[in-house]
């Protein structure tokens, strides 16, 4: 049982300044709606780095070492073969020839890994809903969405707070 | 805020607002089709139909219907192939490159070249399959178990790092595209009226909300790929260059292929851009987001790719005649000189000359200039394909053996036809798809609109 509110301006400085201001208060912004990336939102609302780029490099590392792993199996331990007098017995000494395809396969896994953990991360995924609370926020306005539950301040204190700042629109649900 | 320098002209001109940009770049999707798209869409379709029927008749007939021969082995299928490869680097150029470059510029222009970079590398991809005349086997380029020994694939040549380059860079750019217009999708679905519409923008748009962490998440996304999109650049045509340049053949033997291959593919796929987009920028009324100072930058690209491909050109020709190898020498005596010394003319006016004009501004500056020009510049990146591969192999070791190559209408049939799928497939993109990444631009009206710049010098 609590409020809900959603907070809409219209413009990303706006919304930026009327987060600090609320921030300064002690109120946790649960989350903000917004057409493009705001830059300078995140410390504000206190959302961390993502890990994602780490997360990257380990699916790239992977492909490394599977391609590297699948050639050194094809062309040295299970059917070696003489091309054109490589060497054939080696994984080093045949090596230069096998940097374009080790190269390419960790970027293959590199990319479509980040790309996958960054889908899943977010629930992004075909023909999941939309969650944002006005059409609106994918255009032209942008959204904060706190809840009274939690919060240093009363939910009339707080409503007060919210409407000191430049906003466009209030509204204010109940949950249950 | 971040300001830029009030000399730098606007990238978004006008008084446009955030709600206007949303507008201008969907506004298109909603509307009706108009006259000329149909009329456009139905050439490029009836074209790609002619193409498609060409691509069964050689499979179902074998390549012997190309007018390949014992000496010129490989001739239109490739040149086709490498063309359309060269084509498709300027989108991930654009969008990669000039994203760690951190260029505004590339936001009017980067959903589009990456389209056609999708779609080019589909054509480009076209020619290898058909190639192997047995297409329904062509998965025996992958390294599968089989019942063949295991016998494995080859992966000392050059052949199969071209099978992991050019798929790598077909799917990584798709994500990398998909992944950008994710939230642009969320925009139209939000907005559309027509309920089926609705439904299938909202299917497409994954949920996307908007929300702050995935912003981070998005933009961190967009960074990372960037970062190693870049490197596949440069190594999808430098792979492709050893195709040739790992072989023995005098004329292909070169140590500078690969570098000249990269900047030759960013100059076609550049000029590729620039057809397109003065074309949909006009069809589409985005004048106020790509115009002539996005033009002029295209072009400067144009001049400095172009000047790489002359240089190397003449670097050729030189070391030919230094190396003292007679072989070596031959081939390219014979380029300028042999019986396809017209199609080395075209190349060396096409794409060394004709860029040289845009040093004068005001020829870099001329959309009609511009749109002739970009044409030119692809005729004659084709020809450089042709030139390299079929001049360097007609007259092989052995006089006895000397033939030349002459296109069968199957050849001509299948290269027009890709044209039309390519084509049929952009034009569907213009009407379906936000052609402007709708979500970057309003990131940087605020730095680089025509309203707030001048707002800005008065304060």
């Amino acid at each position: 049982m609590g409020k809900v509110f959603h907070v809409m301006y219209d413009d990303d400085d706006t919304l930026k300044e009327a987060a600090s201001q609320l921030v300064s208060k002690g109120v946790h912004i649960r989350e903000v709606y917004s057409p493009f990336p705001i830059h300078g939102i995140d410390p504000i609302i206190g959302i961390k780095r993502t890990r994602l780029a780490i997360a990257a490099f380990m699916y790239a590392t992977t492909g490394t070492t599977l391609a590297l792993l699948g050639m050194w199996y094809f062309m040295i331990h299970d059917w070696p073969m003489n091309i054109g007098g490589k060497p054939s017995f080696s994984l080093i000494e045949n090596l230069p020839a096998f940097i374009p395809v080790t190269f390419e396969f960790s970027v293959l896994c590199g990319a479509h890994g980040m790309a996958i953990t960054y889908l899943l991360r977010n629930g992004t995924l075909p023909g999941m809903p939309a969650t944002n609370p006005d059409p609106r926020t994918t255009d032209n306005m942008f959204v904060m969405e706190i809840a009274a539950e939690g919060q240093p301040l009363a939910a009339d204190a707080l409503e007060a707070a919210i409407q000191q700042t430049a906003l466009v629109e209030l509204s204010v649900k109940e949950t249950h | 805020m971040q300001r830029e320098a009030a000399i730098r002209e606007p990238l978004i001109l006008g008084n446009k607002t955030y709600k206007d940009i949303t507008d201008d770049v969907v506004g298109p999707n909603e509307g009706p089709a108009p006259m000329g798209w149909k009329i456009m869409i139905t050439i490029a379709a009836l074209i790609a139909v002619y193409g498609v029927g060409s691509i069964l008749y050689l499979l179902g007939t074998g390549i012997g219907v190309w007018g390949l021969n014992k000496t010129v082995g490989w001739s239109w299928d490739i040149t086709n192939f490498v063309w359309w490869v060269g084509i498709g680097h300027a989108g991930t150029l654009i969008s990669a490159v000039l994203l760690l470059f951190r260029q505004k510029w590339r936001m009017a222009i980067n959903r589009s070249a990456e389209a056609m970079t999708i779609f080019a590398v589909i054509m480009a991809a076209i020619f290898p399959g058909i190639h192997m005349g047995r297409i329904w086997v062509s998965y025996w380029v992958l390294p599968l178990p089989n019942q063949f020994g295991s016998l494995w694939v080859n992966f000392n040549s050059p052949l199969l790092w071209d099978v992991f380059a050019i798929s790598t860079y077909f799917s990584v750019s798709l994500v990398f595209w998909y992944i950008g217009l994710i939230p642009d999708f969320a925009t139209i679905r939000d907005r559309m009226k027509k309920p089926l519409a609705k439904k299938i923008y909202g299917i497409l748009s994954f949920g996307w909300s908007g929300r702050a962490k995935h912003w981070t998440r998005f933009e961190e996304v967009s960074l990372v790929l960037a970062g190693i999109a870049t490197p596949l650049v440069f190594s999808v045509h430098s792979i492709v260059s050893m195709d040739f340049a790992t072989s023995v053949i005098p004329g292909w033997h070169t140590t500078i292929f690969p570098p000249y291959f990269v900047s030759g593919a960013v100059f076609s796929g550049f000029a590729m851009v620039q057809t397109l987009l003065l074309i949909m920028r006009k069809g589409m009324k985005l004048e106020n987001y790509i115009h002539v100072k996005h033009v002029e930058y295209m072009n400067i690209v144009i001049i400095v790719t172009g000047s790489i491909v002359g240089v190397a050109y003449l670097t050729e020709l030189f070391i030919s005649w230094y190396s003292g190898v007679e072989y070596e020498s031959y081939a390219f005596i014979n380029r300028f000189s042999g019986p396809y010394s017209w199609s080395y003319w075209i190349m060396m006016t096409c794409n060394v000359i004709s860029p040289q004009l845009f040093w004068f501004k005001k020829i870099r500056r001329s959309l009609i200039a511009t749109f002739i020009l970009s044409i030119v510049v692809n005729i004659g990146m084709w020809f450089e394909r042709y030139v390299i591969i079929v001049t360097s192999i007609h007259r092989d070791y052995n006089p006895s053996s000397w033939g030349e190559f002459h296109p069968t209408s199957v050849d001509i049939g299948i290269f027009i036809g890709t044209l039309g799928i390519f084509f049929t497939l952009f034009l569907g993109f213009a009407r379906f798809f936000p052609v402007l990444a709708l979500n970057e631009l309003k990131t940087i009206l605020k730095s680089s609109g025509e309203n707030y710049k001048k707002s800005h010098e008065s304060h």
